[in-house]
């Protein structure tokens, strides 16, 4: 019965192409901008660490003013001073913690003649690796003890480590960062993690290549390498001495097996903010504790104008949705009296209703496959874009599936009034009138 | 012709026209509020930044190997490293003038402060004052970007200091924007007054104000000063530096292919990459990258709705146009013209348009309420509205012209034949 309804639907739609292209072509545009869009949108808010994020927390601290504070309402200072930073590093409270800023290491290429370049660096402490599961070539990263040390040490990305090493193994050696000498002790896998959740509001970009050198924090501070972002809450008279100025500049993150872990480290955040007023440091009691998504969220890494775009294409596809079921009702009220002599053969109403239905169903797969193309094409032109996140712009097998179901449900849903209304018609007055 | 006999005719097809009504609600609603952005983006890039665009362009690098910059000393060995980079660069045939600045409008990397008429107290709390963005540079700052002085003087070359980037000292005299300068004076008689800069306690003095120039950042979230510059007459001395020049009149390729060469043959422990040496153009191009795109796909979009909804239009015209050619060959059998069956379908569709027109500007003026709440967006200005409106009803006469004529030409043998 069914390849029955397929034959007359591929009949029905022959008899007029300009219409039935009309309908695939509109449906298969809505389609296009949706998937394309939605693709964007899954991407720029993904997890950029499925396996651990839920572990991850970002602490924030208050250490402003009080002017202009509105208890529950001001949201806690993004980044942190390198006291508080310190304080709740050495704490020890959770499972593992790590503080961060994001620089510029100017790196001299040891081969003469190359000209030195510039690279980005992370100056961190040392469970940066294991905490956000950075995968290691060739060594490890460095010890706890390096980061009180000052060891001038260094871990460098994969690519770093192809363009100065050719890819061979480079731990033992060193290499000239900023006009000092500093010991590789581990080259990583390539990772960049998107978003670069650890980037946001250290002065970084959200999506992109991975970071080419990481190292120890107070290494780094040494060699006067400076943070790029710098928030200040008071008159500065001595900014180069960031550690002791009243700045926030640094991003702490920790790791929380479970609730009661979370929940313990919510209320040492609290009694840490309390004891801070206590001693005349802080005036604003408001802490947080984001985990790693929600933390993405509060800083809304997604930008309003993918939102806006996607926004814009369902609105898009509603269009062509209202467009086909126009198109398909004015379709099958056309053949009122080929349908009055199928009922008056002793078709059903319900064997109407399907045979418009597949009808439907084929014009929506048609929309789907074109759609498809469409949206292959509109990925295409997001890759060609200056974004950060451009090069990331594929359709994965999961987009690929969802667009069939876009397809199937969009056009099922415009078939649903045009074949109601075809099932409902009298018999009779057809046969009569033809 | 009395619109009763139709509306009655419109009643037999609900369904019909409440689809194409909705179409036409539907797209009002999107396309006007996708047009008011493409506006708002074109006015955005469009603004003059103050500065003459041709032929500028800028050197940004870094020195490999420089002092600190923390004692005097260092600051000095910086300054002439950067006097000698100056002198290479102001030597060059193509070039016509050379400023070191510290940044240009639309690079997105700004030294922001506030001003203020009282002086501060140092040491106690943020900045009071007018906020504004600093440009530190020399005399040669006005002619190479092309500014305009609208009252006062430029500096002189006695006027110049030069300091180390992290110290703190301000400016004795500065040049204002004419924006700026009337916010602090709203009389308009900024040239000459005291004012004082980042809380300091020690006076500045207006020597001059230009016409306009505009901040480094392009972000939202310069909005509020947008047009506050306030220029000093100070050379940073820092590890990197920044050297905005202007090449001779259609000479800027062979001026920007000379500046590398040059700069490495005074110094060549430096970074300088592709990136280092960009003309305005690109600057600007750069800065604007995002809204330009963000335009043209609007504007595509709303072609690409334009003409499936008028596809919609001819769709379902023609099925009613087919479906009453009987009554249309009476009509013409009982002495209606031509004429007057174009009409028909023509007021049909621009009734069932302006029922449409009315339901999407409700929803034009709702979305725009919803956009507001979860976008940076402003309020819908009505022409947007009444002039979408009135694209919204062309498009429908346009497209129903097609089935209309062709139900115009039934002859009116028609109604003689079965039905």
């Amino acid at each position: 019965m069914f390849a029955y309804y397929l034959d007359l639907a591929l009949r029905s739609l022959r008899r007029n192409k300009v219409l039935t292209t009309l309908m695939v072509l509109a449906l298969a545009l809505g389609i296009g901008a949706t998937i394309t869009t939605l693709t964007v949108l899954r991407l720029l808010s993904g997890d950029p660490l499925p396996q651990k994020s839920a572990q991850l927390f970002y602490p924030q601290l208050d250490p402003n003013e009080k002017d202009g504070y509105i208890a529950g309402q001001t949201e806690p200072a993004p980044t942190m001073t390198y006291v508080d930073a310190m304080n709740l590093l050495h704490a020890h409270r959770a499972t593992r913690q790590v503080a961060m800023a994001l620089s510029q290491a100017k790196v001299l290429p040891q081969q003469g003649g190359d000209h030195p370049f510039f690279s980005d660096a992370v100056m961190t402490t040392a469970d940066f690796f294991a905490m956000f599961d950075a995968p290691f070539q060739y060594g490890n990263g460095w010890a706890a003890a390096d980061d009180d040390s000052g060891a001038q040490l260094v871990v460098i990305a994969g690519f770093l480590n192809d363009k100065l090493f050719g890819g061979a193994n480079s731990v033992g050696k060193t290499i000239r960062l900023n006009d000092r000498d500093f010991r590789i002790v581990g080259v990583l896998k390539p990772w960049a993690p998107q978003p670069r959740f650890y980037a946001q509001d250290l002065g970084g970009r959200s999506y992109g290549d991975g970071d080419a050198v990481f190292l120890p924090l107070r290494t780094a501070r040494a060699v006067d390498m400076g943070p790029q972002d710098t928030e200040c809450y008071a008159a500065v008279t001595d900014i180069k001495h960031l550690e002791t100025a009243p700045c926030m500049w640094l991003g702490v993150w920790v790791e929380l097996v479970d609730d009661a872990a979370v929940a313990g480290y919510k209320s040492f955040l609290s009694s840490y903010a309390q004891q801070q007023i206590a001693q005349g440091r802080f005036q604003r009691p408001e802490t947080a504790l984001l985990d790693l998504m929600g933390w993405l969220r509060d800083q809304q890494v997604v930008p309003d104008d993918v939102r806006l775009q996607a926004g814009l294409a369902f609105g898009f596809l509603l269009i062509c949705v209202v467009n086909t079921v126009g198109l398909l009702l004015a379709k099958c009220l056309r053949r009122s009296q080929e349908i009055g002599v199928r009922r008056a053969l002793g078709a059903t109403r319900r064997e109407i209703f399907t045979q418009f239905m597949v009808e439907a169903a084929i014009v929506g797969m048609a929309g789907g496959v074109l759609g498809l193309l469409f949206a292959e094409l509109g990925l295409l032109g997001i890759r060609h874009q200056p974004a950060e996140y451009a090069s990331l712009a594929h359709l994965d097998l999961g987009m690929f599936l969802f667009t069939f179901v876009v397809a199937l449900g969009a056009s099922l849903i415009a078939g649903i009034l045009p074949a109601w209304r075809a099932c409902v018609l009298a018999p009779a007055p057809q046969l009569k009138a033809a | 012709m009395t619109l009763h006999p139709m509306i009655a005719a419109l009643r037999r097809h609900k369904a019909g026209v409440v689809l194409i009504a909705l179409q036409i609600a539907l797209t009002l609603a999107i396309v006007c509020n996708a047009v008011f952005i493409i506006g708002q983006r074109i006015e955005r890039v469009h603004r003059p930044t103050g500065l003459d665009e041709n032929n500028l362009f800028l050197v940004s690098q870094q020195w490999v190997g420089a002092p600190s910059g923390d004692d005097p000393g260092s600051v000095e060995k910086l300054d002439s490293m950067q006097q000698a980079d100056l002198a290479a660069l102001r030597g060059l045939p193509d070039v016509a003038s050379v400023a070191p600045i510290n940044s240009l409008p639309l690079l997105n990397s700004s030294w922001n402060g506030a001003v203020d008429l009282k002086p501060g107290d140092k040491g106690q709390g943020s900045f009071r004052g007018t906020r504004t963005t600093y440009y530190f540079s020399d005399e040669q700052a006005l002619s190479t970007l092309g500014l305009r002085l609208v009252a006062g003087r430029n500096f002189t070359a006695a006027d110049v200091g030069h300091q180390g980037f992290r110290d703190q000292g301000e400016p004795t005299q500065v040049i204002l924007t004419k924006a700026l300068g009337d916010k602090l004076f709203p009389k308009g008689d900024a040239l000459g007054k005291v004012i004082f800069l980042n809380g300091a306690t020690t006076p500045t003095t207006i020597i001059g104000l230009v016409e306009r120039m505009q901040v480094p950042g392009t972000g939202s979230w310069t909005n509020a000063f947008v047009w506050n510059a306030t220029l000093a007459p100070t050379r940073l001395d820092a590890n990197f530096a920044r050297y905005a020049i202007r090449a001779k009149p259609g000479r800027l390729d062979a001026a920007m292919r000379a500046v590398t060469p040059a700069l490495y043959a005074t110094n060549p422990l430096r970074v300088l990459d592709d990136d280092s040496v960009k003309s305005f153009a690109d600057i600007r191009a750069e800065a604007y990258r995002a809204d330009v795109g963000m335009a043209i796909l609007m504007g595509v979009v709303c072609l690409i709705l334009l003409a499936v909804t008028a596809a919609g239009i001819v769709g379902l015209t023609s099925f009613w146009v087919g479906q009453r050619h009987r009554q249309i060959g009476v009509r013409r059998a009982l002495g209606a013209r031509k004429i007057d069956i174009l009409h028909y379908f023509q007021i049909e569709n621009l009734v069932i348009a302006s029922v449409g027109a009315v339901i999407g500007l409700m929803l034009a003026v709702g979305l725009n309420l919803l956009l507001m709440k979860s976008f940076e967006m402003d309020r819908l200005p009505a022409a947007y509205v009444l002039i979408g409106i009135v694209v919204v009803l062309a498009l429908g006469q346009g497209a129903v012209f097609v089935p209309a004529r062709r139900a115009s030409n039934v002859p009116p043998v028609v109604a003689t034949r079965a039905a």
